[in-house]
C-alpha cells in the first residue's frame, strides 16, 4: 500500500487525461508527470501508487520510469539547471557555461548544491540548435547564453 | 542559383501573436475546411498524392501513399498521430509551429483526419519542449471553446475530431514512429519490428497514421489550393518548401522555409549570412546528426533535396544544418555525438547498445593518445556489424555519421596518437 496520493487537482487531472484514451496504460507517461509535478521527483512510494492505479505491477512502473530520462528518481532541488552538450551547443560554447557553473556553484553534473538550490544535469540535445549554447532552468529555456547572461540567471534565482 | 524564401508553412510565423486563434483567423487559418468537406476523403488523399509531399521527419516518404496504406473503414477506430518528438540534434523546426502557427497544426490535423478517416489525433511531443506543450494545448483549448473540433468541424460539419496532447518523458527514440507508439501505449520507447509488406501503423492494434508535424501542417495548403501550388516549388522528385533549420556559428542561425533544390552554399551564404567573426566553413552535418557529414568541399556541390544528397553520398533528412568551423577537431565531433548515440540507444538490439558503448570507448581512447591504426578499423569494423543487424535504423544512423567522420578525417584521428 503506497503512502503516496495525489492532490485532489492531480486526481482531478488524471481522471480528465485517462478519458482521452482507448486504454489505461496510456497513462503512464501523464500519471508520472502529474507525480512528478506534485512532488519534484518520483520516488518509489508514488510508482508503487501509479503501479496500482493503472493496473500494473510497480517494476514495470520502475522500467518504464528509468527508461525515459526525464524523471527525477531522487529529490533535485529548487532550480533544476539542463545544460544541453551536445554538438551545436558543444560548438558554441557549452564547455564554457559547466566551467562557469561548477566555479559559480560548485556543482558537477549529477550534483545538487549543498543548500539544495541547484540541481545540474548535462543533457543531450533540447531542440535550441539555432539558439546553442542553452539550458533548461525548471524547463524554461533560456538561449544563446554567455558565460554572463547565465550569470544573470543564476543570480536572478532567489 | 541564388537561394530562396518560400512561406507556406512558415506563413504566418511573423505576424505577432499568430498563435492566438483572433489573430490566426484573421490571416486565413481554417479557410481549407470548408473546401476540404466539399470533396471525398480519398480525392483529398489522390490531391496529396499529386503534390508529392514528403514525409519532413527525416525520412522523406511520400505522405499520400502512406495514408493509402490504411484499410477500409470499419467499427475500429483510427488514429492519427503526430510526430512532435524532434529529438535529431540540429533540427528544431516542429517547434517554430508549435509557437507561432499551432493552428496551422490543428487545420492540418482536420484534414489528414478527414482524408484517412480518423476521429481522434494524438500529438506526441518531446517532453522537454514544456513551453511548447502548453501553448499548443492553449491553442487546442481555443478551437475547442471554438466549436472548430469536437463533435462538429467548424461548427457545422458532422466530423468529430478530438486531439489530445502526450508529452514524452525524453527518450531520443521515441521518435521513431513504431517506438513513438509504444510510448503512448504505456511501454519503454522500444520500436517495432518492420512487417514483411507495407502496411500502417498499429495503436492498440488499431490502425494509425504517423505524420511529422511539418507534414501535417503543409497539409492545408494543398488542400485549399490545390496540388499545383505546391508543385510549382522544388524539384520534380521532392516538390513544394520544407523548415530547413540552421546551427552553429553562422551569422543568422534558425530555421527557413526554402523550397527543395537550392545549393547548400548559397543558402549557409545568403540566407544563414555566412560565418561568423571570419571564421571559415570546415563541414556540415547536412540534416541533423545522422547524415553522413560533408567536407567544405562536398559542401560547394550540395543542393538541399532528397535525390541530390544521395547522389552526393549523404541524406537530406529533416533538413537541420550543423555547421562546423575550421579550428574544431573532428574527433571531438566524432565523440560528442557517439556519446549521444550511445546514451540514447534504447538498448533493444545488442550490436547498437554494445556497439555504440564500445564505439565510444574507443574515440575516448584515442582522445587520450592511446589509440592506433587498429582501433580506427575497430571503428569503423563495428560500424559495419551494427549496420542492418538491429530493429530500426538507429544503429545505421550511427553507422552513417561516424563512418563518415572516421574516413573524410582520418588524419585527424591518426595525429592523436602518441605511438
Amino acid at each position: 500500500m503506497s503512502k503516496f496520493k495525489y492532490t485532489e487537482e492531480k486526481e482531478q487531472e488524471f481522471q480528465r487525461i485517462a478519458k482521452k484514451y482507448p486504454k489505461i496504460d496510456a497513462m503512464m507517461l501523464p500519471a508520472l508527470w502529474l507525480v512528478q509535478e506534485q512532488e519534484g521527483w518520483v520516488s518509489p512510494d508514488a510508482m508503487i501508487f501509479v503501479a496500482d492505479k493503472l493496473n500494473k505491477t510497480p517494476i514495470e512502473v520502475y522500467e518504464f520510469a528509468t527508461f525515459y530520462t526525464m524523471f527525477n528518481l531522487k529529490p533535485i532541488g529548487t532550480y533544476h539547471i539542463e545544460l544541453c552538450k551536445t554538438l551545436s551547443c558543444m560548438l558554441m560554447g557549452a564547455p564554457e557555461l559547466k566551467k562557469f557553473i561548477k566555479e559559480t556553484i560548485g556543482i558537477e553534473p549529477g550534483q545538487t548544491s549543498e543548500d539544495g538550490r541547484f540541481h545540474l544535469s548535462e543533457v543531450e540535445c533540447q531542440g535550441a540548435c539555432g539558439g546553442a549554447p542553452m539550458i533548461a532552468l525548471n524547463h524554461t529555456y533560456h538561449e544563446n547564453l554567455t558565460v554572463d547572461k547565465l550569470k544573470n540567471i543564476i543570480e536572478g534565482c532567489k | 542559383m541564388a537561394a530562396d524564401i518560400v512561406k507556406i508553412v512558415s506563413k504566418k510565423f511573423d505576424i505577432p501573436d499568430s498563435h492566438k486563434l483572433e489573430v490566426a483567423l484573421k490571416h486565413g487559418a481554417y479557410e481549407s475546411i470548408d473546401k476540404l468537406f466539399t470533396m471525398k476523403p480519398e480525392d483529398v488523399t489522390e490531391e496529396v498524392c499529386k503534390s508529392g509531399l514528403r514525409g519532413k521527419g527525416g525520412g522523406g516518404a511520400a505522405c499520400g501513399p502512406k495514408w493509402k496504406l490504411m484499410p477500409p473503414i470499419d467499427e475500429r477506430p483510427r488514429y492519427l498521430i503526430c510526430n512532435g518528438d524532434e529529438s535529431e540534434p540540429g533540427t528544431f523546426k516542429d517547434r517554430q509551429i508549435f509557437q507561432y502557427d499551432p493552428h496551422l497544426l490543428i487545420e492540418g490535423i482536420i484534414c489528414s483526419c478527414y482524408a484517412i478517416g480518423a476521429h481522434e489525433s494524438f500529438i506526441y511531443i518531446r517532453g522537454e519542449y514544456k513551453f511548447f506543450i502548453d501553448q499548443l494545448n492553449n491553442a487546442i483549448d481555443e478551437a475547442y471553446e471554438a466549436g472548430i473540433i469536437g463533435k462538429k468541424v467548424m461548427g457545422k460539419y458532422d466530423y468529430p475530431i478530438d486531439i489530445t496532447v502526450h508529452r514524452g518523458g525524453g527518450a531520443y527514440i521515441c521518435g521513431e514512429k513504431s517506438a513513438l507508439i509504444e510510448s503512448i501505449e504505456g511501454k519503454r520507447g522500444h520500436p517495432r519490428l518492420k512487417p514483411h509488406g507495407k502496411e500502417c501503423e498499429w495503436f492498440y492494434d488499431m490502425p494509425a497514421t504517423v505524420n511529422n508535424v511539418e507534414t501535417i501542417a503543409s497539409v492545408p495548403n494543398i488542400v485549399q489550393n490545390g496540388y499545383e501550388s505546391y508543385t510549382k516549388y522544388g524539384t520534380e522528385k521532392a516538390p513544394g518548401t520544407m523548415l530547413f533549420a540552421m546551427s552553429g556559428p553562422v551569422k543568422n542561425p534558425g530555421v527557413y522555409e526554402m523550397p527543395y533544390g537550392n545549393k547548400m552554399i548559397d543558402v549557409i551564404n545568403e540566407i544563414g549570412g555566412g560565418m561568423k567573426d571570419g571564421l571559415k566553413l570546415k563541414a556540415v552535418i547536412p540534416g541533423g546528426a545522422s547524415c553522413p557529414i560533408l567536407t567544405a568541399e562536398e559542401v560547394e556541390k550540395a543542393y538541399l533535396d532528397y535525390e541530390s544528397m544521395w547522389d552526393i553520398g549523404s541524406t537530406l533528412g529533416t533538413g537541420g544544418m550543423m555547421i562546423i568551423p575550421e579550428g574544431v577537431s573532428m574527433v571531438d565531433v566524432a565523440k560528442n555525438l557517439i556519446e549521444f548515440y550511445h546514451h540514447e540507444s534504447c538498448g533493444q538490439c545488442t550490436p547498437c547498445r554494445e556497439g555504440t558503448g564500445w564505439i565510444d570507448k574507443i574515440i575516448e581512447k584515442v582522445l587520450n593518445g592511446d589509440g592506433s591504426t587498429a582501433d580506427l578499423e575497430t571503428i569503423l569494423d563495428v560500424c559495419e556489424t551494427m549496420n542492418g543487424k538491429t530493429v530500426c535504423v538507429f544503429a545505421p544512423a550511427v553507422k552513417d555519421i561516424i563512418k563518415s567522420i572516421v574516413q573524410k578525417y582520418r588524419h585527424e584521428f591518426e595525429a592523436q596518437f602518441k605511438n
